[in-house]
């Protein structure tokens, strides 16, 4: 008893150590990482994340000398390709990718495929502040363990988006929706699932009719896929002829469906951010009415990651990025609806009183929803799952 | 010892190399062999998972007949149009429709023809009662492809256009039908049967080019196509950028089913020259003099000024999304406008746009000497050298053969360079500059040089003083298609660049996955300024000789 008493204490002590900066096995990363550039592979379709990332680079050459180039994916699966046509030329060392924004099947395929660089994670000062209590998904990432391969930067959750001024109570529910779809042929539709945004409707679906819901933390296998999914085969058979263009022709993703809605085709948008709502309306991209809603019972959550590559050649000033991008001060910069508003990962409870003051001092947006406003996180399956779908629905959809 | 030709045996290592080998790691991993996924055994599994894949016959015919309704459809409306002895107005025309990106033409006319689109919202509500859009099934995106279709003849048009009113400039069109004329022959009859067998021997190349990137189109057709059933390279695309690394190989013995397919097009290519040229040889001998064609030929003509109107209106519609800044349904204009967009972009573009003038000088300027000296080397020699093997950039599907040119120019530790991007623009700059220049070159009555040499000048002067002045119109012109065409390259400078070397074009279909047309609109327009200098210099050119 004795012994686990002096054990917390020099824990505790330790704690204090670092946060005072006396840390010699980082400070040596830090030697190392000045004079790099680091090239962040991100996704480069949302202007306002482009121009965060943008920050995180001047701030980074300040402070460290460590410089930050983003390279623009359209899809990340290209920065899998990249790392893997690397791996054919035997190149193990210098590859051309040091950090990718990830998660998911992504992170899955290459942390299978011994791709990543790690356990990482563990070793930044600032990964002391994660929120591992209350957000699984910062260490399980679709049910995959994230074991300090990969470093959590932004939380996101399924949300729709509707225009206030024309859809003045919107569905909480998936049968208030099935409802409301039945009530306004063409007026609702989903992106195609073999985009990310329409597999993850369908899981959302999915998961509010599947059987047995726990079934789906793990791997998909013939019977229990046939199982699970009937109700959902069920369910698209039923709206299918009221969706937009008949269910024929579906949008190819998020932006497709967001431009639709500001187009006035559709009544709903969906994204996997609280702030898009609010971003978008301020870049002028959608009306200033629009809001964003969750079925009350909760909608599916995930984290959003950065990982390194195993051949990276600057591992070290990657992760100073990866760590910088969990300084409290950057995860209030990030939250703010000014700058990019992606919801933090981090636990406040472990913060101390300046560092919460961040956070509560954060702009308010109409199209913003508090933190509060917004239903329980509910986690994603196990990713064999989404790609079972996604195939199944072309089975069955595609002629 | 047959001698060579110097210049040709350089495009070979140049071109071939990377081609080959590309082709090699791309066929190698269709059979289900690549040693870096630890796949050393070689089997037909990727082919069978291609051909289990519902919808893979829609596709393959959904992908046949766009690509054969869009290039005999952009060949017959060129023609008509050129058989009316189109004036300087054309050019001023053309120009834009060419120097534009291919995305940034799908783009706007996707924005013009949608059921929300600028159409039916210049005509809502006034005229259709319309104040929500229709839920037309369905306009863009339909099952049969007439709207990638639509989109191919709105950019391929001007092309073949361009490329005719080049070899129209080397072909003595007027006193060849006033021969015609005289002997009897009506002015439509005299024009089909003398000047445009003429001009399509000039043009066949770039038409076969058509043809091969219309059967394999990516960038119009992920906004224009259906999706179910997609086209073959979309099919293909998806695979090899799948997040499931065992989908490549299927994607690969994709792309090797496209390069058949263009193989077997390009072979059914040749059946209808065959027959074209047998009906125009009966036509030429029947004895008819009269008229003939002269109410399909004039509506043909109508057709291709009314497809220049609609790209002229998909770019409208994107430079009015350029400074729009709330644009709802049914507005015939903006509700307001802002130039906030385009300031904060200008920032963020000048780096990307300086590396994109630099690229495309440096490819196209090196490719264009690179065709001047094979062509006067087939002169001096006196023969044609073999140029099959630098069209293979043209036919293969550029992401599957880009897989393998990645692997080698990483294995060389060349990725990432500019000087690798600019070669690896080359691949598919070179072609084209080879193809725009080879038809003027080799139609250019060898008497000038054989007069030049009679008067004493050497073979380097007839080049320098003689050739190259009377070629300077092709010669412009093919320098600003290679511009176009490093400008538009994506695929290459993005795997080749290991994604370091940003370009407009880099960034603009980075940006357009997000989906905002103004920002497209942006974008798309910087784009298009690069090429479009390039061609008016040409014009310019072409007018002052």
């Amino acid at each position: 008893m004795r012994s686990r008493i002096w054990l917390a204490a020099s824990a505790a002590l330790a704690l204090l150590a670092s946060s005072a900066r006396a840390d010699p096995a980082w400070d040596a990363v830090l030697a190392k990482a000045k004079g790099e550039t680091v090239y962040w592979n991100a996704w480069g379709g949302d202007p306002r994340t482009n121009a965060f990332i943008a920050w995180v680079g001047e701030r980074l050459d300040k402070l460290y000398g460590v410089k930050v180039a983003q390279v623009k994916l359209t899809d990340t699966g290209e920065a899998v390709a990249r790392v893997v046509a690397e791996k054919a030329a035997g190149r193990d060392h210098d590859g051309s990718v040091d950090l990718i924004w990830i998660n998911g099947p992504n992170f899955l395929a290459m942390k299978q495929k011994g791709l990543l660089y790690g356990p990482f994670a563990d070793r930044l000062p600032n990964s002391r502040y994660i929120d591992t209590a209350h957000e699984p998904s910062n260490v399980v990432d679709f049910t995959i363990p994230v074991d300090g391969y990969e470093s959590p930067w932004r939380l996101a959750q399924f949300v729709f988006i509707y225009d206030s001024a024309k859809v003045p109570a919107p569905p909480r529910s998936l049968n208030a929706l099935t409802e409301w779809i039945k009530a306004h042929p063409g007026r609702f539709t989903y992106p195609d699932p073999k985009d990310f945004m329409g597999a993850s409707f369908l899981k959302q679906v999915l998961i509010d009719l599947a059987p047995d819901r726990a079934r789906l933390s793990q791997p998909a296998d013939a019977a229990a896929f046939k199982a699970e999914t009937a109700p959902l085969w069920a369910w698209c058979d039923r709206v299918r002829a009221s969706l937009w263009r008949k269910g024929v022709e579906y949008p190819a993703n998020e932006s497709a469906l967001i431009q639709a809605l500001n187009d006035g085709e559709v009544d709903f948008a969906m994204a996997f951010d609280p702030a898009e709502a609010a971003s978008a309306a301020k870049a002028g991209r959608l009306p200033a009415s629009v809001r964003v809603t969750t079925f009350a019972d909760g909608t599916l959550g995930n984290t959003s990651f950065v990982a390194i590559p195993y051949n990276s050649p600057h591992k070290d000033a990657a992760m100073v990025v990866a760590d910088f991008l969990l300084d409290p001060a950057t995860q209030a910069y990030a939250q703010n609806i000014d700058h990019l508003g992606a919801y933090n990962v981090l636990d406040l409870a472990k913060l101390n009183p300046e560092q919460r003051k961040l956070f509560a001092d954060l702009p308010s947006d109409p199209a913003l929803p508090r933190p509060q406003d917004l239903a329980p996180v509910l986690l994603e399956p196990h990713p064999s799952w989404m790609t079972g779908i996604a195939e199944e629905w072309r089975r069955r959809y595609s002629q | 010892m047959r001698a060579v030709n110097p210049a040709a045996r350089i495009a070979y290592a140049l071109l071939g190399g990377p081609i080959l080998g590309g082709l090699a790691v791309t066929a190698s991993a269709a059979f289900g062999y690549l040693p870096a996924l630890g796949r050393t055994h070689v089997s037909l599994a990727p082919w069978r998972r291609l051909f289990a894949e519902p919808g893979l016959w829609p596709s393959l015919r959904l992908t046949a007949s766009v690509g054969f309704a869009a290039t005999l459809l952009s060949l017959a409306l060129a023609f008509a149009l050129l058989a009316r002895r189109p004036g300087g107005w054309l050019g001023a025309t053309l120009t834009p429709l060419l120097a534009s990106p291919h995305s940034a033409v799908a783009i706007g006319l996707a924005f013009l023809i949608a059921p929300s689109g600028w159409i039916i919202r210049l005509l809502s509500p006034w005229a259709t009662g319309f104040t929500a859009p229709p839920d037309w099934l369905t306009v863009v995106g339909d099952p049969q492809g007439w709207a990638l279709t639509l989109g191919l003849v709105v950019k391929e048009t001007p092309f073949l256009l361009a490329v005719g009113l080049a070899a129209l400039a080397e072909v003595r069109a007027e006193p060849q039908t006033q021969a015609a004329r005289a002997l009897g022959y009506g002015p439509a009859r005299a024009w089909w049967l003398v000047v445009t067998p003429q001009l399509y021997a000039r043009m066949r190349w770039p038409l076969y080019a058509v043809l091969a990137y219309s059967l394999s189109v990516v960038d119009m057709a992920l906004v224009l196509a259906p999706s179910h059933p997609a086209p073959l390279s979309l099919l293909a695309l998806r695979w090899l950028t799948s997040p499931d690394l065992a989908e490549l190989f299927p994607g690969e013995a994709a792309a090797l089913l496209q390069l058949a397919l263009v193989g077997a097009g390009f072979a059914a290519m040749r059946g209808l020259e065959a027959a074209a040229s047998f009906a125009l040889d009966r036509l030429a001998r029947n004895g008819r003099r009269a008229s003939m064609g002269d109410g399909l030929a004039p509506a043909l003509a109508m057709g291709a000024r009314a497809i220049l109107a609609l790209g002229l209106g998909s770019l409208a519609a994107l430079a009015l999304w350029a400074v729009a800044w709330r644009w709802p349904f049914p507005r015939a204009l903006p509700q307001s406008y802002s130039l906030r967009l385009a300031a904060s972009e200008a920032a963020s573009l000048a780096g990307p746009a300086a590396t994109t003038i630099t690229l495309a000088a440096a490819s196209a300027g090196a490719s264009l000497a690179l065709a001047v000296a094979w062509l006067e080397g087939e002169d001096r020699l006196g023969r044609r050298s073999s140029s099959a093997l630098i069209f293979l950039p043209l036919l293969l599907p550029q992401i599957a053969f880009l897989f393998g040119v990645e692997a080698l120019a990483a294995a060389l530790r060349w990725d990432g360079g500019f000087v690798a991007v600019a070669w690896a623009h080359g691949l598919f700059v070179f072609p084209y500059v080879w193809l725009a220049l080879a038809g003027p070159w080799r139609g250019l009555d060898p008497r000038y040089a054989h007069a030049a040499a009679a008067l004493g000048a050497g073979r380097l002067k007839a080049l320098l003083r003689v050739k190259l002045p009377l070629l300077a119109a092709p010669m412009s012109l093919a320098f600003a298609i290679g511009v176009a065409v490093s400008v538009a390259q994506y695929l290459s400078t993005l795997f080749v660049g290991g994604g370091r070397v940003a370009t407009l074009t880099t960034e603009a279909l980075a940006l357009s996955s997000g989906g905002d047309r103004r920002l497209s609109g942006v974008v798309g327009l910087a784009q298009a300024l690069v090429p479009l200098a390039a061609y008016l210099a040409a014009w310019g050119v072409g007018r002052r000789t």
